[in-house]
């Protein structure tokens, strides 16, 4: 019975593993799809972005309420990773609270600082329902969000409620069978939480304390592998690429934009030709900003993996609160949705096998596109260091150098600036009309 | 007042101080060539020595760049840095956080290295050195102003204290609107939005602004850039308020104060 038990547990843990590290390499190959950029500089100023955004989650404290909540889950999540280790060991070599050999009178301190974690994670998870499903908060009801990404996002609340209840009702039988000092339930001392819950197994005869134990105790760790298993399909993803994904971001102040060194390069040979002379000959013809996601950079997909669809960046969009059609949230869910599709693509046919879709008008379209003002509200907001703006621009840049598309007011400016070398259709003479009136 | 081009001084052998980069907006726009008086006028009375491109400044390329049109750009920026570095120039004050941020973050990467300076940052070192006096009482004592932050400035650059603290300053009561700082809304102008029709939507993003700015009760919106100038004055257009409401760039309030 032992035995079978530790090889079920092997099987499932084993599965669960190779299933999620599929997966894993899937997504990997997906995000290295992106064209190459190099972004391995200042490994201080990287790894400080990764201690305070990621880990001390710096941005959430824009919003203090919300964020102490975020906290009280999140810290729930790093810690109890050393509560399930022991569970999985456990499991493994058919022991029982391997750890309280190791750790003594530190143990029962360890595993009460969990249960109030667990407590405060089912609470936090509860509001964030509410916030969510009743308070119905704006971000969180817009047509983004419409379908799969609702119920998503529930269904990550939920589950967790329920895996921390698991958690605390396994640990209450698991208290009541040591008072009744039964020889396999080894004396830990007491726990905070579920020892003063354990007073409500009393009635109960061993048997049935012994079944709800080993129920909870299954129940809560195949919830946690199957949960392993759904989080590459979720925006819950976020908990694991927000720390890579900190290290990697954007170090340039916001204003900056990231210059185009193929376009310096021909301008230049246009300006000065005598260059020319020493120029190698182009290989092919280089392509002017994105399309689809190949042509977008690695970090850009991994920004449209690290997504939460928490809608913050939305929220504060002046494009989106004054009802156009551009969403930044939309913007990086589409582009993981395109991600993603590329993904299945490659599985099926090896390689991708153009399926005649793009990023740029299949998910994304011009009016979306054509509605940002580049105000960099998005990318302040958003806690996981994404930049919306970045796969914006490179559209655009698509959309004006490689298909001449441009409203007509933006052609007639591209041509002031050529002719007139402003954006107006001044003459250049005038240009200091001012300061002649003013020497007068 | 004598306002000299680079030229003059190169004619001269000699370079001055400071350029004032005066922007297409504050040389062209009827409201903006304003503000560019205004500063000229703050600089000549505060003896900075400084001069302009004239006739030889072109745009900089940022409309161009943000609607994805990287090639004027670059014939608009390499021109520039061309005759930047052929006068030498060495320190660059701009009354425009659009040519201010790509002045100062976007032209290295093509071999234009000067110290961009905003007119509010230049202000608030004038003010500190002791060389900008304010006059006494003056037009807006006991008024509110509000500070509207442009998002090249704030959210790009990180500015969000120098001009605040210029207004404060001045005899008035300084009032925040609900969206500031880093959480401030967009005036609608930017990433080439001022050259065309906005979008379909439920409202224009400069009407939404408008009317938070009058929200504060305010009777001065104090804005730092030519654009977003543009943009609120339509705004408070809008609300039917602008008769107690002014439109007012830092460098105009700063202009009437001195003493
Ligand atoms: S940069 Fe563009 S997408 Fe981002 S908030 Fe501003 S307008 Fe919206
Ligand atoms: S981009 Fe950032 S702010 Fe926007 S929804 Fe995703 S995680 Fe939230």
């Amino acid at each position: 019975m032992r035995i079978l038990q530790e090889l079920l547990f092997i099987i499932a843990f084993g599965t669960a593993v190779y299933l999620f590290s599929t997966k894993v390499r899937q997504i990997r190959r997906n995000i290295l799809l992106g064209r190459d950029e190099d972004l391995n500089d200042h490994p201080d100023l990287r790894w400080k972005n990764v201690l305070l955004l990621a880990f001390g989650q710096k941005k959430m404290f824009r919003n203090p309420l919300v964020a102490v909540l975020h906290f009280f889950v999140y810290a729930g999540f790093i810690i109890i990773n050393l509560e399930i280790l022991e569970i999985i060991l456990d499991g493994i070599l058919g022991k029982h609270r391997l750890f309280v050999p190791v750790l003594g009178g530190l143990y029962p301190i360890l595993i009460s600082a969990f249960e109030v974690l667990a407590v405060l994670v089912v609470l936090g998870c509860a509001i964030f329902l509410v916030r969510r499903n009743i308070l119905k908060l704006r971000r969180f009801m817009s047509r983004d969000l419409n379908g799969w990404p609702r119920s998503d996002a529930n269904y990550i609340l939920i589950t967790e409620i329920v895996l921390m209840l698991l958690f605390l009702t396994m640990n209450a039988a698991d208290q009541q069978m040591q008072l009744r000092g039964s020889e396999h339930y080894i004396a830990t001392g007491n726990f905070l939480v579920s020892g003063s819950l354990a007073s409500i197994f009393n009635s109960m005869p061993d048997g049935t304390l012994i079944a709800i134990e080993r129920t909870c105790w299954w129940l809560h760790i195949l919830g946690i592998l199957a949960f392993l298993n759904y989080l590459p399909y979720s925006k819950h993803l976020h908990i694991i690429l927000a720390f890579p994904n900190a290290y990697y971001a954007r170090l340039e102040p916001m204003g900056e934009m990231e210059n185009m060194p193929a376009v310096q390069r021909e301008v230049q040979l246009m300006l000065q030709p005598e260059l020319a002379a020493n120029e190698p000959a182009p290989e092919g013809m280089p392509k002017f900003g994105a399309k689809d996601v190949f042509d977008l950079s690695w970090k850009n997909l991994l920004d449209a993996y690290s997504c939460t669809e928490c809608g913050r960046c939305s929220a504060a969009c002046p494009a989106n609160i004054t009802g156009k059609a551009l969403s930044p949230r939309k913007i990086m869910m589409d582009t993981r949705d395109r991600a993603e599709a590329v993904g299945r693509n490659i599985n099926e046919n090896g390689a991708f096998k153009d399926d005649g879709k793009t990023l740029l008008r299949d998910h994304i379209t011009e009016e979306e596109l054509r509605a940002c003002t580049t105000c960099n509200a998005c990318v302040q907001e958003c806690p996981v260091s994404i930049s919306p703006l970045d796969i914006i621009v490179q559209l655009r840049r698509h959309l004006v150098m490689e298909e001449s598309s441009a409203p007509a007011e933006w052609t007639g400016m591209f041509s002031n600036i050529e002719n007139n070398m402003a954006p107006w259709k001044f003459s250049m003479d005038d240009r200091d009309k001012w300061a002649e009136e003013m020497n007068q | 007042m004598q306002i000299k081009t680079m030229a003059t001084y190169a004619a001269n052998g000699e370079t001055p101080e400071i350029l004032f980069w005066v922007g297409c907006a504050g040389s062209f726009d009827q409201r903006a060539q304003k503000i560019t008086k205004a500063f000229a006028t703050i600089l000549e009375k505060t003896g900075v020595q400084f001069a302009i491109l004239g006739k030889e400044e072109s745009c900089t390329g940022d409309p161009a760049r943000r609607a994805g049109n990287e090639f004027i750009f670059q014939m608009m920026a390499q021109n520039n840095i061309q005759l930047l570095n052929m006068y030498g120039v060495k320190k660059i004050v701009t009354a425009c956080p659009h040519c201010f941020n790509i002045l100062k973050n976007e032209y290295p990467a093509l071999g234009g290295n000067y110290e961009v300076i905003h007119h509010t940052t230049f202000l608030q070192s004038l003010i500190d050195e002791g060389k900008i006096r304010m006059k006494e009482g003056g037009a807006f004592k006991g008024k509110k102003i509000t500070y509207h932050d442009s998002c090249y400035l704030g959210r790009g650059n990180n500015i969000y204290e120098a001009p605040r603290k210029v207004l404060e300053t001045l005899d008035a009561e300084l009032v925040e609107m609900k969206r500031c700082r880093s959480k401030g809304l967009c005036c609608g102008a930017g990433g080439a939005q001022m050259f065309k029709e906005e979008e379909k939507g439920t409202t224009r993003i400069n009407i939404e602004r408008g009317r938070e700015a009058v929200d504060t009760g305010a009777s001065v919106i104090a804005s730092n850039c030519p654009f977003c100038m543009t943009m609120l004055t339509d705004g408070v257009k809008e609300t039917g308020k602008e008769d107690e409401v002014k439109v007012l760039d830092i460098a105009e309030l700063i202009a009437l104060h001195l003493e």
